[in-house]
């Protein structure tokens, strides 16, 4: 119990700190990079594929953004004993574990997951399957797009017991690099990507954007164009309908030419 | 996060009895309630799925249309019922969030969005009345593009009654502008809310966006007879061209005889607590010609009595011009 309430207690540290860094940050990396060196739970080894930071580099980049403001010791000096006080009110509850079973790339598997985990965390720290990215962990940057019932969600903000009853599917689900998905050859063909991180989400994504189209789904270019009836799929329409995943290397240009490639294939779906 | 019970609801009743525990909360698509418990804004003891009860139709009644809570935005958007007869939500759904967030997010999940201020999802400012009724509002000496200028409640920043945030939602916005009704289950039994009263201005209790009282359930959004369907049009203005919140928008809906107004809808998003309809507006329109004039003397009055800020003053002005584009845009018809 002693060695639960210190690990809270760390937890609510380190979010403090995670807070204070991303509203002073204009860089979406750096809270990146913060959450890499506190939290215990993620995959560096996969991590350093898209972002190189040595340890060093992330302690010295927290200090001085600390140091730097003064308005965030503040913060932290006051919000300390209210945060540190929540368990209290919130959650006598311990933490609660659920047996629950999961249809991932068409294997059921049965866990036991605490509640609180999201799909994202479940796939990358208990399944290894580690293509689905953590980006933002908030629903604002798409890396962590996969399929849920054939349609492109976030599982950073899927409950991993919410996700009970769904087909998902992952990157690894699509296809393997001797059999690789059209959308995944698109990429290549197309090089549409530089440092790969928010990769798999864009392909999840722009698996889906298919479908969508197929489906004679609108966008709000839609609109704007004035056809609401099976909309073409011009560049403007690709761009509104892959907006959901963002691209910090600015790859975007290429990403657009491998949709777009998608989207004339007629029939995109399964491996090429 | 806090520890929380999960469990999955089955019928609304079921839900409505699991959701009258102490600190239980309703989960629908979870993007805007998973999102504050990793902030550690919303602590919940029990989450109650309610994906799974049976409220994802879209059912045309009473002349006009009934859509279940659990109705997923993408899906609202793109019903075709929606799309030929209430083009102004389809288009508002649209505009919000991204393609990934609009598969997960309810059609009472988005009413119940909560303000994006970041003074109320960041924990490190101590001052937020919404958070921690009493704390004060850190927002008001702040930085404040995002943030209202219209039915704010502003007594400084040490009372515990300011608060300038918005209602961040463009779903909610066409709502109020089609003169939509909330209906919501409790453990008191049913009741239909106009939308209109179901989002309130912060008054002198900034801690509740809604009117739902502890315990309801939404269970369906109706919409009446539509009247809309030829001439609406949101216009939303933000930071960058998707995927963003609005700095302003505006829901637009006119119907039109010759060249001449008939009725008009016109609601506000980015400006105020709840999204902004003023009737007098609305009315001032009626019987005029569909032109400039008119809507430049609808726009003053739905935006009479703004006050902005240091960060926010350029939305009044901006508000207008979107009011007059929106009015313009809506007259000249949506193409199908």
């Amino acid at each position: 119990m002693q060695a639960i309430k210190q690990v809270g207690i760390l937890r609510v540290i380190a979010a403090i700190f995670l807070h204070s860094e991303s509203a002073f940050s204009y860089y979406p990396y750096l809270t990146v990079k913060c959450e890499v060196s506190v939290s215990p739970c993620t995959d560096v080894d996969d991590l350093e594929d898209g972002i190189t930071v040595s340890p060093l580099e992330r302690e010295i980049s927290r200090r001085s953004f600390l140091a730097a403001s003064g308005v965030v010791s503040a913060g932290i000096a006051a919000g300390l004993p209210r945060a540190l006080a929540e368990p209290a009110s919130a959650g006598s509850l311990a933490p609660q574990m659920l047996s629950v079973t999961l249809s991932i790339n068409k294997e059921k598997r049965q866990l036991s997951v605490d509640t609180r985990t999201t799909l994202l965390d479940l796939l990358r720290e208990n399944l290894d399957l580690t293509g689905s990215k953590k980006g933002c962990d908030h629903g604002q940057c798409g890396a962590c797009t996969v399929l849920l019932d054939g349609r492109r969600v976030n599982s950073c903000l899927t409950l991993a017991v919410a996700a009970q009853g769904a087909e998902i599917t992952t990157i690894e689900g699509l296809g393997t690099p001797e059999h690789m998905h059209a959308a995944q050859t698109a990429f290549l063909e197309h090089d549409g990507f530089q440092c790969g991180y928010c990769t798999p989400g864009q392909i999840c994504s722009a698996v889906a954007l298919v479908d969508e189209v197929k489906r004679g789904e609108l966008s709000q270019v839609s609109f704007e164009s004035g056809t609401l009836s099976h909309p073409a799929i011009t560049e403007r329409e690709i761009k509104e309908r892959m907006s959901g995943n963002i691209c910090r290397c600015g790859a975007y240009p290429n990403i657009v030419a491998a949709v777009r490639a998608l989207t004339m294939q007629g029939s995109a779906g399964g491996a090429a | 996060m806090n520890p929380f019970a999960y469990q999955r609801a089955s019928a609304p009743d079921e839900a409505v009895r699991a959701g009258a525990a102490r600190g239980a909360k309703f989960l629908g698509g979870g993007t805007n309630l998973v999102d504050l418990m990793k902030y550690n804004v919303e602590h919940p003891a029990t989450l109650v799925d309610v994906n799974h009860i049976g409220l994802d139709k879209v059912e045309e009644a009473g002349g006009g249309v009934r859509i279940g809570a659990s109705v997923r935005n993408s899906d609202l958007a793109n019903n075709p019922t929606i799309v030929q007869n209430y083009p102004l939500l389809s288009q508002a759904l649209l505009a919000g969030a991204s393609a990934q967030l609009r598969n997960l997010a309810t059609t009472g999940g988005n009413l119940l969005q909560r303000p994006r201020c970041y003074y109320f999802t960041d924990t490190a400012f101590p001052a937020c009345n919404k958070r921690e009724p009493g704390s004060g509002c850190a927002a008001i000496n702040g930085y404040q593009r995002l943030h209202a200028v219209l039915g704010q409640t502003d007594e400084g920043a040490k009372s515990p009654h300011t608060c300038i945030a918005i209602n961040p939602s463009d779903m909610n916005v066409a709502l109020h502008a089609l003169g939509a009704t909330v209906e919501v289950v409790g453990p008191k039994g049913k009741r239909s809310i106009a939308v209109g009263e179901f989002h309130r201005l912060v008054g002198k209790d900034p801690s509740a966006e809604t009117t739902l009282r502890p315990g309801e359930l939404i269970v369906a959004v109706t919409l009446p007879p539509a009247k809309f369907a030829k001439n609406s049009w949101y216009q939303k203005v933000r930071d960058r061209q998707s995927y963003a919140f609005a700095v302003v928008s505006v829901a637009a809906g006119l119907e039109l005889e010759g060249g001449t107004i008939r009725s008009a809808g016109l609601a506000l998003g980015g400006v105020a607590h709840k999204p902004w309809r003023v009737e007098a507006a609305e009315k001032a329109l009626v019987g005029q010609h569909a032109g400039q004039e008119s809507f430049r003397k609808a726009a003053e009055l739905v935006m009479a009595g703004a006050k902005g800020y240091e960060h926010n003053n350029f939305k009044i002005e901006r508000a207008k011009q979107s009011v007059v584009r929106a009015l313009t845009l809506a007259a000249k018809g949506v193409q199908a």
